[in-house]
């Protein structure tokens, strides 16, 4: 029986898993010193007149000498309209090689074809920083997999590729746009989806690099997100990507009033907070109240005639509108949500793509996610430790993403939750998260409809909310109002068998993922 | 304290996610509605639903409402019977048209407060005034009981009765809105406008909403949370209105303690109209919390 350890979220780890080696308990947020990088780029050559092109991905896959026991990653830009992964993973099982381990930056619910391969042993690893869907409730419901699926943050996944924890053998680069030498760009083609900040570190270090488009433009491309400078080879295969699972026309303020009344709250906070001056900088997710919170911080800024920085993460055409408002300086984009966050990267210079390195990855020499004064953050579950899940629903079953939600936390000044006190009957204010994602030492306040609640930790932040006169409840207050109306959650039966393991972004073990019996 | 009346929130009585969750947005009153919301096959297990929220959810300070059924409906009778003993205090009848109508309810809410051992004149009425002959006789209606805490005005079935469309800018409503308020404010009881549906409208609700409380309505009734907070500022007195109410009513309590009939504010004298509104203005504040300790300023 593995030796298990309790980390500084007191949670149990295992020391050691098969297979993987010796596992870090997380510490604390910035407890942990890296190691040397031990990430080499490989060392190439190309000779002039030498073609890139390639007929086939089996072709490209027995190019790069594709064996049993690699790992092959993926990006997930195309979102769920991505193709891409499938049909590889289909020609990795008809080359009769076994044993990958997959590294997407994360699998969505039409990934679920995955299921036949990892039940025959194709695929046996994954590394990811969510999964969503069916392919998410086998995993957590069977034990199939060789080792742990190691879930990651968008920060914490380069650091690995960066560091040479996940040795990428082959990266796959889904492309809107390439040309026949490998110059990739996100902006052009049936498939655009903007930004590619999450390939980037694939491509960088892996040993081989293979770009599949099905939109071949003349050399050289422009403008170019991955250069031709770490591409192996160019396949064109048609069908890669569903134009209409990849972006939306538009993103758009929610009208739901519950979420629009947690906003409102959450904005009350920001302004409390004194962090929003001239300059500031901010970042919010896409969904129901964290986008609405933009949109009550943007007439502030109107007002008050303030001008932030930048805004940064994935990036969507409501913060689109605000760059061309004037009320943001930049914007510094890992991911585009919409069509108009598309056509804005593509045309305006002061709307930035970033690697996800340099988004958010801890141990390089600085990440955006450092510079951030506003953090906005949704929670399918915060306890009364503050530690945030994103990644399991209540019942134990793998149905989020980690994204970047503790790289974000950490690196905020003020980092907000933003979350309704109920969604259907459950609660979310709980005693304990079913998986710990961000530690509570990283979020500083939680909004709900029902109150504001501030970390203890936090005094100074206390102390400026009563000073402007923001009312504060305690976590535990809201915790009993919520158990007052749907009792004490029960908690998901799972078994003792270790299916995933949940890495803070440096690299130690924040939580594990057990089978759950359905 | 005056009970603010500035929203009503219309809420399904069929949606128990949306009853549990409306006094979260903090209207004045919450109208849980059992009558055009709720299809003749539900009426029954909207109105058990609504018994058994009024025992489960915590309201806050929001005044409680149902719209029950007409009475010269088969389910009106029922659900006054099932929901006083539930503890609701106060109803709101549509279609009122004559103080007949209002006498009736008043009469079978006299009959149950006997039954259920509640103080006499405890249940309280809205009548909902939404035809041509129910604003004729406003004034009749506005003084039929006094159980009533105010009557309202519902321009849908108004129109309907006047077989002419609501338009933008309300003029086949003028006349109605107007005597409705007077017939209230003449029988010293609140006046609440009627609902705004066009939500996407949010200039025009502004509007709406300024006139309303010009015309001298108490507030409105509302069909979305998100239009709370227009009425709320729209009928919420500013700042600099609230301090120069306090200035007048200090100076009313300097006069009296001198023992002088005449009030003087800023050199000039100032009559008792005026002290009354600003009496008004502070109660205003003092129901919406604006006032420290919600007390004298």
């Amino acid at each position: 029986m593995t030796k298990m350890v309790l980390n500084a979220v007191g949670r149990a780890i295992p020391t050691h898993i098969k297979g993987m080696g010796d596992l870090t308990p997380f510490k604390g947020a910035f407890a942990h010193t890296p190691g040397p990088m031990n990430m080499t780029p490989r060392a190439a050559w190309h000779k002039p007149g030498q073609s890139k092109m390639t007929e086939t991905i089996r072709q490209a896959l027995e190019n790069c000498g594709l064996a049993d026991g690699m790992t092959l990653s993926f990006h997930h830009h195309f979102r769920n309209g991505d193709h891409l992964v499938n049909m590889v993973m289909d020609e990795v099982a008809a080359m009769g090689v076994r044993d990958i381990t997959i590294a997407p930056s994360s699998l969505q619910s039409i990934h679920e074809k995955l299921i036949p391969h990892i039940r025959s042993g194709v695929i046996t690893g994954i590394q990811t920083s969510g999964i969503r869907g069916e392919i998410a409730r086998v995993l957590s419901t069977e034990n199939l997999l060789k080792t742990p699926i190691i879930i990651r943050s968008h920060g914490g996944r380069p650091r690995a590729i960066e560091s040479g924890d996940t040795k990428i053998d082959i990266a796959i680069i889904g492309a809107p746009a390439a040309d026949a030498f490998g110059n990739v760009n996100g902006v052009e083609g049936p498939n655009a989806c903007g930004s590619l900040g999450y390939a980037i570190a694939d491509a960088t270090c892996a040993t081989h690099t293979v770009v599949v488009t099905d939109y071949l433009i003349p050399y050289p491309a422009c403008p170019v997100s991955i250069p031709q400078t770490l591409v192996d080879y160019v396949v064109v295969a048609e069908g890669i990507g569903d134009p209409q699972g990849i972006v939306s026309g538009a993103t758009r303020i929610t009208r739901n009033p519950m979420e629009l009344l947690i906003a409102e709250k959450a904005n009350e906070a920001i302004l409390a907070s004194g962090l929003v001056q001239q300059d500031f900088s901010f970042q919010a997710g896409t969904g129901g109240s964290s986008l609405a919170v933009a949109h009550f911080l943007r007439q502030h800024m109107r007002e008050n005639n303030i001008k932030g920085s930048f805004a940064s993460g994935g990036i969507n055409g409501y913060l689109v509108d605000m760059l061309e408002e004037g009320l943001f300086r930049t914007l510094m984009d890992v991911q585009c949500f919409d069509l108009k966050a598309i056509e804005s990267i593509r045309k305006n210079p002061n709307h930035m793509e970033m690697s996800a390195s340099y988004y958010a990855n801890p141990h390089n020499k600085g990440c955006v996610a450092h510079q951030l004064d506003v953090m906005v953050l949704s929670a399918t579950e915060i306890d009364v430790q503050f530690n945030v899940n994103v990644i399991t629903g209540s019942n134990g079953i793998i149905m989020g993403a980690s994204g970047g939600h503790c790289d974000t936390a950490a690196g905020s000044k003020l980092a907000i939750v933003v979350a309704p006190l109920f969604r259907g009957r459950l609660p979310i204010v709980v005693d304990q998260v079913t998986t710990v994602v961000t530690p509570g030492e990283s979020i500083d306040v939680l909004v709900t409809e029902y109150g504001v609640a501030v970390n203890p930790a936090r005094t100074d932040l206390k102390d400026r909310f009563r000073e402007n006169g923001l009312k504060t409840v305690e976590i535990h207050e809201l915790k009993e109002r919520a158990e007052k109306v749907t009792g004490k959650p029960t908690k998901p039966v799972v078994t003792d068998e270790v299916i995933g393991l949940v890495e803070y972004r440096d690299g130690t073990i924040i939580d594990t993922i057990k089978k759950v019996v359905e | 304290m005056k009970q603010l009346r500035r929203t009503m929130l219309f809420v399904p009585a069929d949606h128990p996610g949306m009853m549990f969750e409306a006094p979260v947005f903090q209207p004045d009153c919450i109208i849980f509605d059992l009558e055009d919301a709720i299809s003749l096959k539900e009426k029954d297990s909207a109105r058990n639903l609504l018994v058994e929220a009024l025992k489960a959810i915590d309201f806050g300070n929001c005044e409680v409402f149902a719209r029950i059924n007409p009475l010269y409906t088969p389910f009106g009778e029922k659900d006054v019977r099932r929901l006083v003993p539930a503890g609701l205090q106060n109803f709101r009848l549509p279609m009122t048209e004559s103080p007949e109508d209002i006498l009736r309810l008043d009469q079978l809410l006299t009959a149950l407060e006997k039954e259920h051992e509640l103080p006499r004149g405890e249940l309280k009425i809205l009548g909902a005034i939404e035809t041509a002959k129910g604003v004729i006789n406003a004034p009749a209606i506005a003084t039929a009981s006094p159980r009533l805490i105010g009557i309202s005005f519902g321009a849908e079935d108004f129109t309907r009765s006047m077989t002419t469309e609501r338009s933008q800018t309300g003029e086949e409503l003028f006349w109605a809105r107007s005597h409705v308020v007077l017939a209230a404010r003449a029988a010293g009881i609140d006046a609440i406008d009627t609902v705004f549906t066009a939500l996407g409208d949010e200039e025009g609700f502004d509007r709406e909403v300024s006139m309303a409380k010009q015309l001298g309505f108490s507030g409105k009734s509302v069909i979305h949370p998100s239009q709370i907070k227009t009425v709320h500022r729209i009928f919420t007195p500013a700042n600099d209105e609230i301090i120069h109410a306090q200035r007048i009513i200090n100076a009313m309590h300097a006069a009296e303690a001198n023992g002088s009939g005449v009030i003087v504010v800023d050199g000039k004298m100032v009559d008792s109209p005026v002290v009354l509104k600003a009496q008004r203005v502070l109660d205003l504040a003092k129901g919406a919390n604006l006032l420290p300790g919600g007390g004298e300023a």
